[in-house]
């Protein structure tokens, strides 16, 4: 095993929404590969609390992977330099010693700053209440069973499903396009019997209100699914355009 | 105060259908008069949330993440059980109940968990409805594993991600009624205190995290589904955001804490591997269905395995001891979670623990792979061997997974009656954050059935039975307790932040948690409570004087939050202390030294201890009353519980 390193941290510091931001340096010394990055983030600022000053903030709470809280752009990526996985995942010993490592937040008009590192991601939460459901009330459903699903289906929804909505699609696209999560949304439900009902009026209703959150256009650059630590595929926005397009031709069939 | 658990009468399996028939409706006009705060958004709040919007009523729903999404039930790996008894392997409602009821060590309440294995099959179909994807079989139909405890198949489970899949589910119900402009809902906002009015909860007050605004919020009822406090044990597999301060806040105005000691340690964790640690990552317990749980036969394999001298591919199988195997022929990997983590425990104080600690066990999957193929295995826990190939570096499908039990879960909780109403009027509570049903050890896949059983099928019920007694009249926030309240909340934060000491709140909490699982953890003595004890008030003292609370209220301000959940757990760990103190015997999750029988296996004492212990508080330094609501068995018989 490598021994602790020591490593130079460049950090997007910002008071609030309304306030200027900058990069500020601070030395992360004695890091142990073992350590997660969000592991380090905490030691730095054990430090920086320690001399009465204001830690570094950012969103995280899981620390598995799985709620979709962390974020954090480094050196240039959504969730770091390895494939697959979430900050929260990554580890001290994907970096070496000395190294320079620069730190932001999700970086987009619909994302606005909170503090340092945490962002305002509720605009993916409205899309979801716009169209991201069944609507089906408590009780009175049939029973599970009933509707056999092939395991092939049931699997692709599952993988469309799997998104965090943590927003790093987004962060990783030029335009700022939530095509990917959105898409996965839509993908899920419409490749199940239970969506079907709901099928087009769900697409719409979830596309107008990312267009009025004010999230980019899609040109199918694919950064999105490069840099989701889900994996979730991209063929997921080439669905959502076909039910997209087929909703508006049958509009009115309701 | 006298404890009422308010049990219907009647026959076991006729109770709830019969209470439902009982209680008082709200007619459906009057619904949209009368408004239910629900404070947590996970699982049980969710879907309660969701549930009583549909009926209805207007629900304001609050939590502390940026969405309801990320509610600690994402995290959920296993699965969900249900009496489904879709694989014809001689399930049913009362096995069901029976398994639960057996696992908690016979210190759960039957007409609960008879009525959670009861509504456990129509979770299922609820969610299918929703459009959660489970794993299927080829045939089209639901797929099942086992889970501990249970010699049965009925746990539903989609991949790794169970937890992740119901909660959406959950959250997509929600944002339904969100979207219909019944639900209104505040995220990034800390329930601070309860209001309460003549006795009766009626409201809270919140700070909004980003602006850290104190506000007061009214309505007829308060739920409260705020999750468990395994956190108090600073490392534990919950998000780091766990904590007990809602149910403490709601403990201090007057609603009794039952069994604060039972908590639950799970084998199959990630070992710690320094002080950085700030979390501990589960291995779920689906993968004891594939995984072999073992040890070297002796110290000096083990010794030298932990040198480095040897390497676990080189012990030969006559050297390795299968020790669950071995000692619970019938469950074998499968015993439930308490039996499973004292042998790991054992193991290791025997000296034959391995990785560089020599604090873990192995957990291997070299036979599964042979039997099944790599590729089978893969599709069954990928995801799981890669989050493990993560954080550790190292290759599952080549060697064994190093694993160590730690705190999962807690069972204790606010106490609630059969309706899920605390000892405080119009003040619920769901899901983990209540004591109800799984007594002294939980099963593994009954929370995400327990939290959902709440919020869809238990509480849109109960709750209606209280609100046509009280009736629509609202109070509202102009009532002195809602502006008295609100100032005690700001004084305690102002009490925080003027702390300008030399410790960070972060190593007050790591503090706490070493003495929580030294003494009150796996094993549990007499002296060490005791000396517990003296050590937490030491601390607490210690917090008030020399902590350091950086920047402002009127900010984002992480360090602050901090500061106040760990602040009242620094006042839980004490209460933990004293509970386990005053039960002697041993149950489940709840292993004291001094009560084992010859084989070293927990030991009751049924005439002495079959109660919930339900504590009263009575002020700050003020020692607490014990209240017992005394267990009634008319159904099951108490035995020694044996998975040999
Ligand atoms: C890693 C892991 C794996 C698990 N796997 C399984 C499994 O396979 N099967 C199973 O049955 N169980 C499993 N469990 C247990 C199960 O996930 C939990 O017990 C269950 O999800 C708890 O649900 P809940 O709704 O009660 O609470 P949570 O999901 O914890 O939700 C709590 C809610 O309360 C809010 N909140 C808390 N405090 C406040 C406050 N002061 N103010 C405002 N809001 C607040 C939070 O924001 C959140 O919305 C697992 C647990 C863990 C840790
Ligand atoms: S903290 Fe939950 S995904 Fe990273």
């Amino acid at each position: 095993m490598s021994g602790n390193m020591n490593l130079t941290l460049k950090v997007w510091r910002q008071k609030n929404a309304e306030s200027q931001g900058k990069f500020v340096t601070y030395k992360a010394e004695q890091v142990s590969p073992d350590m997660s990055f969000l592991e380090m983030l905490d030691v730095v600022n054990e430090g920086l609390i320690k001399k009465g000053e204001d830690p570094i903030h950012f969103d995280h709470d899981c620390r598995e992977g799985i709620c979709g809280a962390c974020s954090l752009h480094i050196n240039g990526r959504p969730h770091g330099p390895k494939h697959g996985i979430t900050t929260c995942q990554l580890h001290m010993r994907s970096f070496n010693d000395n190294e320079i490592v620069v730190i932001e937040p999700w970086r987009a008009s619909a994302f606005p700053v909170i503090r340092d590192l945490a962002v305002d991601r509720t605009s993916f939460d409205r899309i979801q209440a716009a169209g991201g459901f069944i609507s089906v009330n408590t009780g009175g459903v049939p029973d599970a069973n009933s509707i056999p699903i092939p395991k092939v289906v049931a699997d692709e929804a599952f993988n469309s499903a799997t998104c965090i909505g943590c927003g790093a699609c987004v962060a990783a696209c030029k335009n700022a396009s939530a095509m990917l999560f959105v898409s996965a949304k839509v993908s899920q439900m419409a490749l199940l019997p239970q969506g079907q009902p709901e099928r087009y009026r769900r697409v719409q209703a979830m596309v107008a209100q990312m267009d009025a959150e004010g999230f980019g256009s899609c040109t199918n650059t694919g950064a999105c699914e490069a840099e989701c630590p889900k994996e979730i595929s991209i063929t997921n926005i080439a669905r959502m355009n076909r039910d997209y397009f087929n909703a508006t031709l049958i509009k009115n069939e309701e | 105060m006298k404890l009422d658990a308010k049990i219907p009468a009647g026959p076991l399996a006729e109770k709830w259908s019969k209470h439902k028939f009982n209680l008082k409706l709200v007619n459906p006009a009057n619904k949209r008069k009368y408004t239910v705060i629900v404070v947590g958004t996970g699982l049980a709040g969710a879907s309660a949330a969701a549930s009583l919007a549909e009926l209805g009523y207007n629900v304001k729903a609050f939590c502390y993440q940026d969405s309801p999404r990320r509610a600690h039930s994402i995290a959920a790996q296993g699965g969900i059980n249900a009496a489904k008894n879709y694989q014809n392997d001689g399930d049913s409602v009362y096995r069901l109940f029976y398994d639960t009821i057996k696992g908690g060590d016979y210190r759960a309440r039957e007409a609960n968990v008879y009525r959670l294995a009861e509504v456990s099959v129509n979770i299922i179909d609820q969610c299918v409805a929703q459009g959660v994807p489970f794993a299927r079989e080829y045939g089209g139909l639901l797929d099942n594993r086992s889970f501990g405890g249970s010699q049965v198949s009925r746990t539903f489970y989609a991949r790794g991600q169970t937890g992740q899949q119901l909660l959406l589910g959950a959250y997509s119900a929600l944002n339904r009624q969100i979207n219909l402009g019944k639900v209104k809902m505040y995220t990034r906002h800390e329930m601070m205190d309860v209001v309460t009015v003549d006795g009766q909860a009626k409201g809270i007050v919140t700070r909004d995290l980003i602006n850290g605004k104190i506000e007061t919020h009214s309505a007829h009822a308060v739920l409260l589904c705020t999750g468990g406090y395994g956190n108090v044990f600073y490392l534990s597999t919950n998000a780091m955001g766990c904590n007990v301060t809602a149910a403490w806040k709601a403990h201090k105005r007057g609603a009794l804490f039952a069994n604060p000691c039972f908590t639950q340690i799970h084998p199959t964790c990630i070992p710690v591997t320094g002080d950085h640690q700030s979390k501990l990552t589960l291995m779920s317990e689906s993968l004891r269905n594939d995984g072999r749980v073992w040890v070297p036969k002796t110290v000096e394999l083990a010794q030298k395995l932990r040198k480095g001298e040897l390497k676990v591919t080189d012990l030969k199988e006559e050297d390795r001891d299968y020790f669950l195997e071995r000692k619970y022929p019938s469950f074998g990997n499968l015993v439930p979670r308490d039996v499973a983590s004292r042998n790991a425990k054992e193991m290791v104080d025997e000296g034959r623990g391995v990785g560089a600690s020599g604090v873990a066990v192995f957990l291997d999957f070299a036979e599964a792979i042979s039997r099944l193929g790599e590729d089978a295995v893969r599709a069954k826990y990928g995801n799981l061997f890669d989050m493990y190939m993560q954080i550790t570096d190292e290759n599952p499908y080549k060697q064994p997974m190093r694993i160590y039990p730690a705190v999962h879960y807690t069972m204790g909780g606010l106490w609630v009656d059969y309706n899920l109403q605390t000892t405080v009027p119009g003040l619920y509570c769901l899901g983990e954050a209540n004591f109800s049903d799984h007594g002294a050890n939980r099963l593994g896949a009954s929370a995400l059935m327990q939290g959902l059983a709440d919020g869809y099928f238990v509480v849109p019920y109960t709750l209606g039975d209280y609100l046509a007694t009280i009736g629509p009249k609202a109070v509202d926030n102009s009532h002195p307790a809602f502006e008295e309240t609100k100032k005690s909340v700001q004084e305690r934060i102002n009490k925080l932040l003027s702390l300008t000491g030399t410790k960070t709140v972060n190593e007050y909490h790591r503090e706490l948690g070493h003495i929580m699982w030294e003494y009150c953890g796996m094993a549990r003595t007499e002296e060490g409570l005791t000396k517990a004890k003296g050590l937490i008030r030491q601390l607490r003292e210690d917090f008030w004087k020399n902590a350091q609370v950086t920047g402002t209220n009127e900010e984002f301000n992480q360090n602050l939050e901090n500061a106040g959940r760990v602040a009242d757990f620094l006042e839980l760990g004490e209460l933990m202390v004293d509970d386990a103190l005053n039960r002697k015997e041993s149950c489940g999750g709840h292993f004291r030294l001094e009560s084992q029988t010859e084989e070293g296996e927990a030991l009751r004492d049924d005439d002495q201890f079959a109660y919930a212990a339900a504590w009263e508080y009575k002020g700050d330094n003020e020692p607490e009353v014990l209240h017992k609501e005394e267990l009634v068995f008319e159904n099951v018989k108490l035995t020694q519980r044996s998975y040999k």
